[in-house]
């Protein structure tokens, strides 16, 4: 078949015949005659400053004794190389005749010689590379010595040599590729090879092979369209398994003609970009579906595709068949094998599985109605992508998004049964929906930076994003700097108290209505929050002067975070704490300038409702409510007692100044009203 | 206004002077302010405390308004001790004449007889007692303040300069003396607003309001029956002349009237809100 015929052209079998060559010829020579035979060319040639003469030019005819014998041919006669030498008296003649590798490595030399580089160098191109070039001369390694230049990780450089961009064969030959070794090391293979040294890695001669390098356009070339998929599967043996969403198995080999070569997807020298020729069968889909009018038989729905949508969408290189796969070419109308539906997961495999855990995924697993699938945010032909100002998936719209469903009392909303109402109204007043939407700040958080945009799960889920236990991490992802502080707080996990529930982040700063902390509302509200959980402490500190102002609405003043830190809260006990014994005065003094040792004595949290705590407090507050209540009692009585009296006198006096003969009827009148005013 | 013969024009018996009617005004002005701006904070748990305390634009302008007055009302309180020493000089030859003499404000043994006739008379067992210029309850009022300026006057000052007298005092004296400024104040404001008000408003006989720490004078005639010793001193002496003066005309009474009424409504609406935060809001 096709795949025998390319893979024995390959390096590796040359290489291993031209192995077997050598050690036959080797087993065959007595040891001592070929010590004799090199050791008398040496008595000459080991001498540095040698020089000769070849085809006219001077050379040096140096020979490293000791890289000749550590080499693949250190043990053969000069003579079993340079032949026309054999049997020649000493000194010999110079201009000697090229060495013919050939000679033992036959069937590599043939396949050298009908290669480019071989052709070449028959055609006389001074710029042909001849064996020596690549392999050396008297030193010749095996390809698996690292140290070899036809070693794997040497080869991209061996080859860059004459095919790198600027050198002669590239700007001088006929080379349709460019920049080849820059693409090759951005390459994976490259990447495999150059920066994990990992020598399995296909180099040059992978897919070029190492002696039968053909241009791609000669069928009998490895890299030829009808060859491409031999050649990758040496390495990517499965990968038609893997590929069965895009093409079928078998199809590959059997129609290799119509089908999409690897390169057609997976550039060559840029392997991993993944790069599909556009417009493969697209005009052909178009021919109907460019028609506004054209309906589905089945269920009569427009299948009318946009192309000026489908010009701007980020699928714009994308084949209508890579999305619609199961058309048939052979068929008149291709689309008619088509039987499922488009199946995003085919490419973004990654994703696809992170959605398909995800509550969204859940719910179409479920085939809820209600389930929203990929083309629900991303769009169909016109999809874009998130960077996109014009994208729904653009962060500034994915608030929009998300409250298509989300908003109260739309789908979404309505099944919800936790605790957070009217998230988009709430969102959108807090100060990461206002950064989005009124400052267009692209970075603040939205919903997807919380939620992440396809493993949204519920709260509960300890996967979720916005489980407790993982809400730290989420708000850090913007927030380091405050998860590194909260992360060393008694209220981390890994520091506070064991089986109690510790606050997070939206524990303090709520979900959805997050504001700033600056803001004077945040600061009154998050004394409370503090006392969700520490009631006591809480309702002490009311009974201080800072809680009192406090509750009066002011937030000029001491709260619970101004002394003990707000996401660096650590036990009194600990000496890194704001109000350790070694902080505390320097905590009172951000605010008590001139505050000392004894002022920050202070007892902020005191109360005298509690003797034993404070047994000071409680006997003042006792003694003063004693003095007071003794002092009422006693002006109280007395003025009870009092009271009958003095309404008899006021009797007497009206009485006594009843109107004499002798006053006037005004005044008179004026004082009968007065009594009965009151 | 309806002591019996008020008529307009009749000489009035003089029995405060200029300088103690201004301090009296003066310190009425000085311990609303302090009441009000202070109960905020003491009920600061009520709703009243916090739209009080937005109308003095804020604690931190109550708070300077609190401290300014109370600056003043020590003023006050400065300004009748040397008026005390001036008045030693110009009328009495010793702090002993002075202090041991008919009209002293100390408490003597007529007080302790007053006392006991006046709970007799309470009771009907007895006469009304013959009062003289100074009452006991009167002086129980003015030993107060003393009281009340020493007590509220040192712990406010603590809390003013807690920096200050942290150099000196333990930290949790500002605690304590946070508790004896505001039950001490709780007191005073009390006591003022209750007992005192009755003594000078509220008694029938006086209802509804004695204006004669206001304009100083109040008729012979109500002098002979409310504090009949002090009358018969004052005829026996021959000294009741030089102490009449000419009443003030109506429109400066008008304008008395309607300060005291102010004051006097101000106190109830404290006494009210007190209560309310005791009874219904109490923590």
């Amino acid at each position: 078949m096709l795949t025998e015929r390319t893979q024995s052209v390959l390096i590796n079998r040359g290489r291993q015949y031209g192995l077997l060559a050598i050690l036959v010829f080797v087993g065959v020579l007595p040891a001592s005659v070929r010590a004799q035979a090199a050791a008398e060319c040496l008595t000459c040639h080991e001498n540095r400053d040698l020089q000769g003469t070849r085809r006219g030019k001077t050379i040096r005819v140096f020979v490293d004794q000791k890289k000749f014998a550590a080499s693949v041919h250190g043990s053969l006669d000069c003579v079993a190389c340079h032949a026309d030498l054999a049997g020649k008296e000493m000194p010999h003649d110079e201009d000697l005749a090229p060495v013919v590798c050939g000679t033992c490595h036959e069937k590599v030399a043939a396949e050298q010689a009908s290669s480019l580089h071989g052709k070449a160098a028959r055609r006389g191109d001074a710029l042909a590379p001849r064996c020596p070039d690549c392999h050396g001369s008297h030193g010749v390694l095996r390809a698996r010595d690292p140290r070899s230049p036809v070693a794997p990780m040497q080869v991209p450089y061996l080859c860059g040599k004459c095919h790198k961009e600027g050198a002669p064969v590239q700007s001088q030959r006929a080379i349709h590729a460019d920049h080849i070794l820059e693409n090759y090391s951005e390459s994976i293979h490259g990447e495999g090879l150059l920066r994990k040294g990992l020598v399995v890695s296909a180099t040059c001669a992978s897919c070029h092979t190492a002696h039968a390098m053909l241009p791609h356009t000669d069928p009998a070339s490895s890299i030829a369209r009808r060859n491409i998929a031999a050649t990758c599967t040496q390495c990517h043996a499965q990968i038609e398994m893997v590929h069965r969403k895009v093409i079928k198995g078998e199809l590959w080999e059997r129609e290799a003609h119509v089908l999409p070569a690897c390169v057609d997807c997976h550039q060559p020298h840029k392997a991993r970009k993944v790069f599909y020729d556009q417009g493969m069968a697209d005009k052909d889909c178009l021919r109907c579906h460019a028609r506004p009018e054209i309906v589905s038989s089945k269920n009569g729905r427009s299948l009318y595709v946009a192309q000026e949508l489908l010009g701007t969408s980020r699928h714009v290189r994308t084949a209508c068949s890579q999305c619609h796969a199961g058309v048939n070419v052979a068929k008149a109308r291709p689309c008619e094998t088509i039987t499922q539906p488009v199946d995003c997961a085919s490419c973004h495999a990654e994703v696809a599985q992170q959605y398909t855990g995800s509550m969204h995924g859940k719910l179409v697993e479920r085939q809820d109605p209600n389930a929203p699938t990929c083309i629900e945010c991303h769009g169909t032909h016109a999809v874009l992508g998130k960077h996109q100002p014009q994208s729904a998936t653009f962060s500034i719209n994915v608030p929009k998004l998300c409250a298509r469903c989300h908003r109260a009392g739309q789908k979404a909303a309505v099944r919800y049964t936790g605790d957070q109402l009217n998230i988009v109204e709430h969102y959108n007043e807090s100060i990461h929906g206002r950064g989005l939407t009124k400052s267009g700040l692209t970075v603040t958080a939205m919903c997807t930076n919380c939620h992440t945009a396809h493993g949204v799960l519920p709260r509960k889920d300890p996967r979720s994003s916005i489980n407790p236990a993982n809400v730290p991490a989420t708000c850090g992802t913007c927030h380091h700097g405050i998860e590194e502080q909260f992360r060393k707080s008694v209220h981390a996990d890994s520091i506070g108290a064991k089986g109690k529930q510790l606050p997070v982040c939206d524990d303090c700063h709520s979900a959805h209505t997050i504001r700033r902390a600056d803001e004077e509302g945040f600061k009154l509200t998050i004394m409370n929050q503090c006392g969700r959980c520490h009631e006591q402490i809480a309702k002490t500190y009311f009974d201080t002067y800072h809680g009192k102002v406090s509750q009066l609405g002011y937030t000029k003043t001491a709260k619970c975070y101004d002394c003990h830190g707000a996401h660096d809260i650590l036990p009194v006990t600990d000496i890194r704490s704001h109000l350790s014994r070694e902080n505390v005065v320097a905590t009172c003094q951000k605010c008590h300038p001139g505050a000392n040792r004894r002022f920050a004595g202070y007892l902020t949290h005191a109360t005298h409702h509690d003797p034993d705590k404070y047994p000071l407090l409680f006997w003042t507050f006792w003694g003063m409510t004693g003095l007071l209540v003794g002092t009422f009692a006693v002006s109280g009585l007395h003025t009870l007692l009092w009271l009958p009296r003095a309404i008899q006198m006021r009797r007497q006096r009206n009485r006594l100044s009843a109107p004499p003969p002798t006053q006037t009827t005004a005044e008179a009148s004026a004082q009968d009203d007065e009594p009965t005013q009151q | 206004m309806n002591q019996p013969s008020n008529n307009p024009g009749e000489r009035q018996y003089l029995r405060f002077t200029r300088l103690n009617r201004l301090l009296h005004a003066t310190m009425i002005v000085c311990f609303l302010s302090l009441a009000l701006t202070g109960m905020t904070l003491k009920f600061s748990y009520t709703g009243w405390a916090s739209i009080l305390s937005h109308l003095f634009g804020g604690y931190e302008s109550a708070g300077y308004i609190h401290r300014f007055a109370a600056t003043v009302m020590v003023g006050v309180f400065i300004t009748h001790l040397v008026d005390l020493v001036r008045r030693k000089r110009r009328e009495h030859s010793s702090w002993k004449n002075m202090l041991a003499g008919p009209d002293t404000m100390l408490p003597t043994r007529k007080d302790a007889a007053d006392v006991r006739d006046s709970l007799r008379w309470f009771l009907g067992m007895g006469p009304r007692p013959q009062y003289g210029r100074w009452t006991y309850w009167e002086k129980f009022d003015y030993f107060a303040v003393f009281w009340g300026m020493v007590v509220i006057g040192s712990t406010g000052f603590t809390l003013w300069f807690p920096e200050t007298f942290t150099l000196l005092l333990p930290g949790w004296m500002i605690n304590v003396a946070a508790i004896i400024h505001s039950d001490e104040a709780l007191l005073a404001t009390g006591f003022i607003f209750t007992v005192h008000f009755f003594n000078t408003h509220l008694r029938p006989e006086k209802f509804p309001m004695d204006m004669v720490i206001f304009t100083g004078m109040m008729p012979v005639e109500e002098l002979k029956v409310d504090k009949p010793a002090e009358y018969e001193k004052q005829v026996a002496e021959g000294t009741l002349e030089e102490n009449l003066a000419e009443p003030y005309p109506p429109i400066v009474i008008r304008g008395i009237r309607i300060f005291a009424w102010t004051a006097l409504g101000i106190g109830f609406s404290i006494v009210v809100w007190i209560l309310y935060a005791m009874v219904f809001a109490y923590r």
